[in-house]
């Protein structure tokens, strides 16, 4: 089980509300990210679940159970750091039977459940070493296996793979969704690259300066925004926003088109000169720029044969519109 | 870039450095020297560094005429006593300094180590009177509370230090792991932090070794340590060199050798931070 609902959790230091009041059900086994710009307090909602941050007020429950003044050690959840806090002085053995020695555990049942953890993440062969041997992405997976030997209700993760290069990033994201798929335990992600948080996510909670902007489906953001914020910060490159006389002409005061929705065709409703051309074989990414709309991004796929200087006609694929009125809101 | 070493340089530097090195250790020699002399080469003017009737004779005589042994434990006692207490009030102390500053922990270090700027007379005749009130007096209890005291402020501004070099996310990752207080202090803390720890211990052993002042101060003759053992040597017989000095020798010795053992873990913990 591993069920969280924050009731009006708020947090400040001092004078400066970082979390104004959220509300938030989390259901049991779901793949949750947070994500949001820096600053948003992602990371401060992960670490009041955690019971590392005491809340100003509000209400944290647990499986139906009031969690809101419990040690965190208390609260049966695990947490993976970003900067992975390994015991730099214990082996790795160690380090993963940490948890289970100060749940006053036997011997004989914590190096049982080591060596199952170790068989799970591939860390049968390091169990002797101590974190510094250890390549970046082995001390991550010492993490998680700190956190799997508890069993916990759910799991924490703080930027996980902020620190590994590109490549093993992608390999541990398809890792860590994998441990969801055989765990079915409920994982609380907290990042900012949103491409972490469309591909791994059953549900996305976008953040921004404190406040929930929007939860739901990695594609429900994606197609429903519902407001500007979520529409620019999901989706990469970052959605179009056109404003003035072509808004008002689609009855809104901001016109919302994703690069890969505009179509570039002698058709074409507005006429621009391409500031930048992108080729990345799979796709083509160009900056045009339109007089009265500004530089507006067009992602195309394939290689187009478009470059730099050159005048290109384009406009906006049908039916692929979003719409805002004047508070940023999206219109149906 | 690389800083070029001429050999000329090289030999200059040498040079100097050797003649600093001398210029301090030079009371030590002399001090040494003259131990094996006789009292009248002791005070030959002018003064000679070497003599030609070398003696141990001193030695035997202080020896004899005194109770080295007794002096030598309420030393250890006083220093290592102090030192281990200092730690024990201290470790917490900087803990909660390091991982949960209040808004006021940068002024009480200020004030902490304000304490060490005041000059000790300034508190002797109370210290004085609270000790002989209470029974402390020329007692090694007394005099491991007084050390304690006068030197908790570098013991924890030590700890501090090293403790702000230990990321707070692994106390955190303790804490989440279901580590008590006390099991994050004992089993993540300390053991991360046992170079620190063990270079506050050797420098406060040997500040407490040295302590004068307060050690003569507080006792007479049963919590006496060596300080006031060399005193002894001084005051009423008038001043004979070559015993005095064979008597601070074998005062100084132990700790001498202590630091020259511990020489790396002491100039470690003196310049840690100080340098990323």
């Amino acid at each position: 089980m591993g069920k969280i609902v924050l009731k009006q959790i708020r947090k400040s230091f001092g004078e400066v509300d970082v979390i104004p009041g959220i509300d938030l059900t989390i259901e049991d086994g779901e793949f949750v990210v947070f994500v949001g710009p820096s600053g948003c307090g992602k990371s401060t909602l992960l670490r009041l679940i955690a019971g590392l941050e005491d809340a100003s007020s509000g209400k944290t429950e647990i499986d139906g159970r009031d969690a809101t003044n419990l040690p965190p050690g208390r609260r049966g959840l695990a947490m993976v750091f970003q900067s992975y806090a390994l015991y730099p002085h214990m082996t790795v053995r160690k380090n993963i039977a940490f948890p289970l020695k100060m749940a006053g555990m036997s011997q004989a049942e914590q190096d049982r459940k080591v060596e199952q953890a170790a068989n799970v993440l591939n860390l049968s062969n390091y169990l002797d070493r101590r974190p510094a041997q250890l390549s970046g992405g082995q001390r991550q997976r010492v993490a998680i296996g700190r956190a799997i030997v508890r069993e916990p209700a759910a799991f924490l993760f703080d930027e996980p793979l902020s620190n590994l290069d590109a490549a093993l990033r992608v390999t541990m994201r398809q890792e860590i969704s994998e441990l969801h798929q055989s765990l079915k335990t409920t994982m609380i992600y907290v990042t900012h690259d949103q491409v972490e948080a469309m591909t791994m996510a059953d549900k996305i909670v976008v953040l921004n300066a404190g406040r929930i902007e929007q939860v739901g489906s990695p594609l429900e953001l994606y197609n429903h925004p519902q407001n500007l914020f979520v529409a620019g910060f999901i989706g990469s490159p970052k959605m179009n926003f056109i404003t003035g006389e072509v808004a008002a002409q689609y009855g809104c005061t901001t016109l919302g088109v994703r690069p890969e929705h505009m179509v570039v065709s002698s058709g074409g409703p507005w006429e621009g000169v391409i500031g930048l051309a992108e080729h990345l074989g799979s796709d083509t990414f160009l900056k045009v720029d339109v007089p009265g709309l500004g530089v507006l991004t067009v992602r195309g796929s394939g290689e187009m044969g478009l470059h730099h200087g050159m005048a290109v006609r384009l406009g906006p694929q049908e039916g692929r519109l979003y719409r805002f009125g004047p508070e940023g809101k999206a219109l149906a | 870039m690389a800083r070029a070493h001429s050999p000329r340089r090289m030999l200059i530097t040498t040079i100097a450095a050797w003649g600093v090195a001398l210029l301090i250790f030079f009371p030590v020699l002399w001090m040494i020297l003259t131990s094996f002399k006789t009292e009248a080469s002791a005070v030959a003017s002018p003064p000679q560094l070497f003599t030609a009737d070398w003696t141990t004779e001193n030695y035997a005589e202080v020896w004899a005429r005194s109770d080295y042994p007794r002096f030598f434990w309420n030393s250890v006692v006083i220093s290592v006593g102090s030192t281990l207490l200092g730690l024990a009030l201290a470790i917490p102390a900087a803990w909660s300094m390091a991982f949960v500053p209040g808004r006021r922990t940068k002024d009480l270090l200020m004030w902490m180590l304000s304490t060490k700027m005041m000059p000790a007379v300034a508190v002797m005749v109370p210290l004085y009177l609270v000790f002989q009130k209470t029974g402390l007096f020329d007692t090694r209890i007394g005099l491991v509370l007084a050390l304690m005291l006068m030197n908790l402020p570098i013991i924890v501004w030590m700890l501090y230090t090293y403790f702000k070099e230990i990321p707070g996310e692994i106390l955190e990752a303790a804490r989440m792991d279901g580590a008590s207080l006390w099991n994050e202090i004992v089993h993540v803390l300390t053991p991360m932090a046992v170079p620190g720890i063990a270079s506050t211990l050797l420098l406060n052993v040997i500040l407490a070794w040295n302590e004068a002042f307060w050690t003569i101060t507080l006792t007479t003759v049963r919590a006496a340590p060596l300080s006031a053992f060399i005193a002894s040597f001084s005051a009423p017989q008038g001043l004979f060199y070559a015993k005095l000095s064979a008597a601070s020798a074998m005062a100084i010795a132990p700790i001498l050798i202590l630091g020259w053992f511990s020489q790396k873990q002491l100039v470690r913990g003196l310049t840690f931070g100080a340098v990323k």
